[in-house]
């Protein structure tokens, strides 16, 4: 088990450097970020002494090595707009990402299990062939296409939910700005993760469907039935049971993408997140803050991925069998 | 061999997931509850006045000089207040400055306005001045601008002079950058010990996080990219002005976003609107558009260095007459731009108004038959892709109109934190540049765009067409020093029929502004075309 551990750590080092270098490496092609700090009349020559003045004229390698120390000692560099760590900008701006990936994640949840089974059960029905269909085209909307037309029937014709921003929020644990404590938060909150979800919720609805259908023809719940169980404990306890797992396996991936699908949401809503602050790095062209979010979303989930591989090496021996081969 | 991994540890997470699904349930009842009693107690509509603003961004900084943008100087009338400001009509008008004359060729004396104070509750004085002008000096942005001027001198507390190192015909346009900071309040070190007069671009300074200014608003709060909220200045010097007590500014970059902001009532206030929002809003009711030709000049550049062809006159002119300015404008701009023929537009000294943009293509032809390439030829072009409004498409239906007279370009767009290298290094034989002149006046624009290259003394620039032609250097050069006005203006205009006859470059046109709000406020009167809206004087009724 020491030995798994320390092989699946010693990847998630190599994982991070290979990150790190092609952050990096973007963050060194993109352009001259002095560009967008400098008015029209500064000339080349004043441009070239602020950038040396940054480090940016120093050799690729040089300036590599230095960000990888800096790096180690928890800094990664200087964000030129907001003129402050890029490390403090993020964690500022990662709780509004992860609050709305989590209540998208929740509507996800509590729509797509009920949505999935009941269409499984009677897939013949009328309401099963309209959540199929609906999903399809839930697919296949883009996810600002969705943002907008939610925005203009709600806000603009309805007038039932305010268009853009977080609204108001409250400081939690002193770092952590929250805007699911609020009214105005949660109203704020409604839209975005309502768009958010727009595209994993059909996949769910889908999957989960025809996981269970597989599930329903199997062996042993036809002995279930067999037995004369009562129908709601066949399908909850023997045969969505056995649907979950692959579900489960999906979801952990699918997150992932979602917090991915953020940068779209966020830049509809104005939602002030790590997704709209990435965006805004690039046409700024705040390569500093861009290469940091590169490596702090790296870094999130290559530690999870650890974890997870090595909680499941922990649960299940045959992993690190597997693993040695 | 997955597969049994999960079923394995099946029973555990389902363990975990039906805990973790319960705990969600409860979460997601509790805020619907609190939703509900929340909307319930709506609070009663507050009596301050309080204007609701989108603007596409924010202002990158609490300090002035920090950055010579229009978001910062959008800033700077909100917080500070210039010596003199621009009116509608691009005529001066006092601010801190109540009256100003000429001493001699060098010195402009200015009057100071009497009992002003700072936010911080410093008096306004002729030092204050003096301290703004050495600080500007210092300013990687503004030093360039200010590079004429020696220096200013306190007379006495309420009188200053202006001292340029040659006679400057443009002292007064000059004085429109000088927003006077509180130089109590900015002198000496603060709590992390760094001096607190300090220009920094990248990083922490006194100056980017705390202000001092004496203009309308002050800065209650600020979260970068996020929020800013200014409250009225209770002893801003002018009482009879706009009625608005506190300005919630947000920055809302998606255009679509912010549209359905205003139109949803979620904001009072949004510039600038995006072009193909422009029908529907006027088209709404409550709400007001003002829109007006602005002052960026969007230009082709011609290499006549990389590109011989484009070094015969006739080629130049051909491609001009073969440009469709105004169908470039209807098409591509729906209608939301001003054809121009030269580089000043209306209102600037050096405009002519007999300089229209020329379009005639059997001309075009004609003139390509008698240049020295009859069977037209092959040119390179790029265009930046996301810095001017549908740069790609102007430049793309560029090529296509080239294609006609028998010129083939081959274009490649990219985005502008590429381009500008690109541009300076000359990469190719056409490139695409906007410009706004800085000092609102026709030199900037020859200076920068038009004067032969000169890397000592920098004129020239960003000229990437390499055209170079003595008599524009000369009368640029003789405007800069001229003070009689009349003569300055006659020497410009020259330079911009040279410029016309010659088809030094091809200009496109003006970018239009735009800006709009609730019927309820006096937006048509406190908005200009160098788009920094006093809202000062706005008045929400």
């Amino acid at each position: 088990m020491f030995a798994f551990t320390v092989k699946r750590i010693l990847q998630a080092v190599i994982v991070m450097l290979i990150i790190s270098f092609i952050g990096f490496a973007i963050k060194h092609n993109f352009g001259d970020p002095i560009r967008d700090l400098v008015g029209q009349r500064v000339t080349a020559a004043e441009r070239a002494e602020i950038r040396d003045r940054l480090g940016l004229n120093d050799p690729f390698p040089v300036q590599y090595v230095r960000f990888l120390r800096d790096a180690l000692h928890g800094d990664l560099g200087q964000s030129y707009f907001f003129k402050k760590p890029a490390t403090e900008v993020i964690i500022k701006k990662a709780p509004a990402t992860l609050e709305l990936v989590f209540c998208a994640a929740l509507l996800i949840v509590l729509l797509s299990i009920p949505l999935g089974i009941y269409s499984a059960i009677r897939p013949k029905s009328l309401f099963s062939k309209f959540i199929m269909g609906g999903s399809i085209v839930g697919v296949s909307m883009p996810v600002f296409l969705t943002a907008i037309l939610l925005i203009y029937i709600f806000s603009v014709e309805l007038h039932w939910l305010p268009s853009y921003g977080r609204g108001d929020t409250v400081l939690l644990f002193g770092w952590w700005d929250s805007g699911l404590f609020t009214a105005d938060g949660l109203k704020h909150l409604i839209m975005p993760s309502i768009a958010l979800s727009s595209i994993m919720l059909p996949l769910f609805i889908r999957l989960i469907r025809s996981e269970m259908m597989e599930v329903l023809e199997s062996e042993y719940v036809k002995f279930a039935w067999a037995k004369g169980i009562k129908p709601w404990r066949v399908w909850l306890v023997h045969a969505f049971k056995n649907t979950l797992l692959p579900v489960i396996t999906v979801g952990g991936v699918q997150l992932g993408i979602m917090v991915a699908f953020t940068i779209l949401t966020e830049t509809v809503f104005q939602w002030q997140g790590m997704g709209s602050m990435f965006i805004e790095s690039v046409e700024r062209s705040d390569t500093s803050l861009m290469v940091a979010y590169l490596v702090f979303v790296g870094i999130i989930f290559v530690l999870v991925n650890t974890l997870v591989d090595i909680i499941y090496g922990l649960v299940n021996p045959m992993v690190r069998v597997a693993g040695r081969q | 061999m997955k597969v049994s991994t999960f079923k394995t540890a099946g029973k555990f997470s389902l363990l975990v997931l039906s805990l973790l699904v319960a705990a969600l349930m409860l979460v997601g009842c509790s805020s619907e509850e609190k939703k509900e009693t929340a909307e319930k107690a709506a609070p009663a509509a507050p009596e301050k006045v309080t204007l609701k603003l989108a603007m596409d961004a924010d202002p990158v900084s609490l300090d002035p000089q920090v950055q010579l943008s229009g978001g910062m100087l959008q800033f700077s009338h909100l917080v500070f207040d210039p010596l003199v400001r621009y009116d509608k009509n691009m005529n001066f008008v006092p601010r801190l400055a109540e009256s100003w004359e000429r001493i001699d060729d060098l010195t402009m004396r200015f009057h100071l306005r009497k009992g002003v104070k700072f936010h911080s509750g410093n008096d306004f004085t002729a030092q204050d001045v003096v301290f703004t002008l050495d600080r500007l000096k210092k300013s990687d942005d503004f030093k360039g601008l200010f590079e004429p001027f020696s220096g200013a001198v306190a007379v006495d507390d309420h009188t200053v002079d202006l001292v340029t190192k040659k006679p400057y015909g443009l002292v007064l346009n000059m004085a429109t950058y000088i927003f006077p900071l509180d130089h109590k309040f900015y002198t000496g070190t603060d709590d992390k010990g760094k001096p607190k007069d300090t220009i920094v671009k990248t990083d922490y300074s006194f100056a980017n996080e705390n202000e001092s200014g004496t203009g309308p608003f002050t800065v209650t709060s600020r979260e970068q990219g996020v929020k800013t909220v200014f409250a009225r200045f209770k002893d801003y010097w002018n009482k009879d002005t706009g009625n608005v007590e506190e300005i919630i500014l947000s920055p809302i970059k998606n255009d679509a976003t912010r549209t359905a902001a205003l139109m949803s009532g979620d904001v009072d206030f949004v510039m600038p609107v995006p072009p193909q929002d422009l029908d529907r809003i006027k088209s709404t009711d409550g709400l007001q558009l003002v829109t007006m030709s602005g002052s960026r000049i969007i230009t082709f550049q011609l290499n006549q260095k990389r590109n011989p062809a484009l070094a015969d006159p006739k080629v130049r002119l051909a491609m001009d007459y073969a440009y469709d300015n105004q169908g470039v404008v209807e098409k591509i701009m729906n209608g939301f731009a001003t054809a121009a023929g030269q580089m000043s537009p209306k209102g600037y000294v050096g405009h002519l108004d007999s300089l229209v943009p020329r379009y005639d293509l059997e001309k075009a032809k004609a003139l390509m038959a008698e240049s020295g390439y009859p069977n037209g030829f092959e040119a390179t072009m790029i265009a930046p892709n996301n810095r001017y409004v549908n740069d790609e498409k102007i430049a793309e239906a560029f090529a296509s109109m080239m294609s006609k007279i028998g010129i083939k370009i081959s274009l490649k767009t990219m985005p502008k934190a590429q381009y500008w290298d690109q541009f300076d290094a000359q990469v190719a034989d056409i490139q695409l540049i906007g410009w706004h002149s800085d000092t609102e006046d026709s030199g900037n624009f020859s200076e920068f765009l038009s004067m032969c290259r000169n890397a000592e003394t920098g004129y020239g620039q960003y000229n990437s067409g390499n055209y170079c032609n003595p008599k524009v250097d000369e009368l640029t050069l003789a405007a800069q020093t001229e003070t009689d006005l009349a003569k300055r203006a006659a020497d410009l205009q020259e330079v911009e029929k040279i410029q016309y006859d010659e088809a030094g470059f091809i200009p496109l046109h003006w970018q239009n502004l735009s800006w709009a709000s609730k019927s309820n406020m006096n937006t048509e009167d406190i908005v200009n075309v160098m788009n920094f809206p006093y809202f000062g004087d706005l008045v929400i009724n």
